[in-house]
């Protein structure tokens, strides 16, 4: 008996050693200065905000948390107050996020093209083509039940920008969505890129992600329609408006912009990927629009993502017009 | 065949594993996180445990009945309810809770305390009314009968502890929505499976998958040792 009760309180100690020590180890560590910024998945899922972290961590005295949740629920945390910053890709969504008063301080920081996605039999045979006839083709070998479409279905930024290429070639998403042909993931661009290999379906991709899963040899989908304006993918940080959600780490969530938009950071985005996947994932976007040049992608940007012809009108820079010089 | 590779090639990562510093990391964190649930849980469930399995009073069934009925509790339903208690405009949000292994922690124990409660009712109930009787009898007070009567229910309170501490850190749902899987703060064994899937590094998944069994497993069964030294 004197033997059990021995091991009961040495397990039982270690137990509350563990608890006590760990708990004072996250107090002392959580002194430090916190900045949260809810992510779209493409930017974490990728590791390119990895990189971008330490870098940032390496030059500031603060630790950046990063929740990898997609578009739709990053907007969604930073309206109730729970990040400090978000990264997202959806222009009308950031839009009403301004306009509601819950971000400051808009910036792009990279863009990048959707690509329509397929089986290389292609059965609906729309390699090549523009997006809108793609879309077209599809439905059609999918009403006749030769091919299969796989939507996000997340509400994410990549599922808002599958809405608007169906409603660009005339087509009602609800009604589709209804068809038997049209399968509804539920899930991020890497679960849905699977689940589109298994059915040898269609689907939009952001190309960050597909060329990580293709290169991996995890899908032999390829990339069958990847011209057109339709398919630009533009990348924005905004910080959240701390007159409204007082507790928010709003110098923060500048400097972290900041570092995004400076030389060094806009060369992390460049670099990144190119060493492994043989090209960038994502582009740099502060160079291009500042040095306003008539290029093409340039024009699409502006009509794609800026609002009213700022990328963030003058009302909602928060006293930081230097960001916009 | 392929499949049973993938799976032999998992368990040697595995292996390797054990030399990498955010692995290290992350594993002391899950059993830190899930173990201080599981010691908050024992603290309320085994004294309230005890209390309910020990007394006879009216509503008793009721009382049980509900603890049984949360036992099912879905992690990925409490994880939403305590995101909107801790959430900044929620009506705990001023304790600055989330997004800390802090919250994960307090939602773990609340999953747990139902499956506490209801083992160690149900291990004091086992043990012969007679041990109670017989304590009575030569004397003892109510709390003297009632250390008595656990004293002889130990291996049922150990076995409970056991379960709750792996339902703990087995689950996802209430790590991912208040923890947020951060790394380096919240990320625990789970959520580091579930982004890597995401990631399309099965590999690396299987191997933390791999990892995590071998804790459960090897949790119980230096339970089962201890208990099998009886005097």
């Amino acid at each position: 008996m004197e033997r059990k009760v021995w091991i009961w309180t040495t397990a039982l100690a270690l137990v509350v050693i563990t608890s006590v020590a760990g708990t004072a180890y996250y107090i002392s560590t959580s002194r430090r200065e916190k900045l949260v910024i809810s992510t779209t998945t493409s930017l974490y899922d990728t590791l390119l905000l990895d990189v971008i972290e330490d870098q940032f961590e390496a030059e500031y005295p603060i630790d950046v948390y990063f929740i990898s949740v997609g578009t739709g629920l990053a907007i969604t945390h930073a309206q109730r107050g729970d990040a400090d910053m978000i990264l997202v890709h959806d222009p009308s969504k950031e839009r009403a996020f301004l306009e509601d008063g819950h971000g400051v301080c808009r910036k792009i920081i990279a863009y990048n093209f959707f690509a329509i996605v397929g089986p290389e039999a292609d059965p609906a045979e729309i390699n090549g083509l523009l997006p809108p006839q793609a879309l077209l083709e599809i439905v059609e070998a999918g009403r006749l039940g030769q091919a299969k479409w796989v939507s996000r279905g997340d509400d994410s930024g990549t599922h808002t920008k599958e809405k608007g290429l169906w409603n660009d070639a005339g087509l009602n998403w609800t009604e589709l969505r209804e068809e038997e042909w049209y399968i509804e993931a539920g899930a991020g661009m890497g679960t849905t890129l699977q689940i589109t290999e298994q059915f040898s379906a269609y689907t939009l991709a952001d190309m960050g992600t597909y060329l990580k899963y293709y290169k991996d040899n995890i899908i032999a989908l390829k990339e069958l329609v990847t011209q057109g304006e339709e398919l630009l993918n533009v990348y924005s940080g905004i910080a959240v408006n701390k007159s409204m959600h007082a507790e928010t780490n709003l110098d923060g969530a500048i400097s972290f912009i900041e570092f995004l938009v400076s030389e060094r950071g806009q060369q992390i985005i460049e670099d990144y990927g190119k060493n492994t996947y043989g090209q960038s994932l994502f582009y740099p976007a502060v160079g291009l629009l500042e040095e306003n040049a008539e290029l093409v992608t340039v024009q699409w940007i502006k009509n794609y993502a800026f609002f009213n012809g700022y990328e963030c009108p003058p009302q909602y820079q928060n006293g930081h017009p230097e960001l916009y010089s | 065949m392929q499949s049973v590779w993938e799976i032999l090639e998992g368990i040697r990562r595995v292996i390797e594993l054990f030399g990498n510093p955010v692995v290290l990391e992350t594993t002391f964190r899950s059993i830190y996180v899930s173990g201080t649930a599981t010691l908050l849980s024992a603290l309320l469930g085994i004294p309230l445990g005890v209390l309910i399995g020990f007394r006879d009073f009216t509503g008793k069934h009721f009382v049980k009945g509900i603890f049984n009925a949360l036992l099912g509790m879905p992690t990925v339903a409490l994880g939403l309810i305590l995101y909107i208690v801790f959430s900044h405009s929620g009506f705990l949000g001023f304790l600055d809770l989330l997004y800390t292994p802090m919250a994960v922690m307090f939602g773990q124990a609340i999953l747990i305390t139902p499956i506490m409660i209801s083992l160690v009712v149900h291990a004091v109930e086992s043990v012969d009314p007679d041990v109670r009787d017989l304590a009575r009898t030569l004397g003892a007070s109510e709390t003297e009968a009632s250390i008595a009567v656990l004293r002889e229910s130990t291996a049922g309170v150990a076995l409970a502890s056991i379960s709750c501490f792996n339902r703990a850190i087995a689950e996802l749902g209430v790590a991912i929505a208040v923890g947020g899987n951060i790394r380096g703060l919240t990320r625990v064994l789970t959520t580091t499976i579930a982004l890597e899937v995401m990631r399309g590094e099965i590999e690396y998944s299987i191997a933390m998958a791999a990892l995590l069994l071998l804790i459960v497993f090897a949790v119980t069964l230096a339970i089962n040792l201890i208990q099998r030294r009886r005097p």
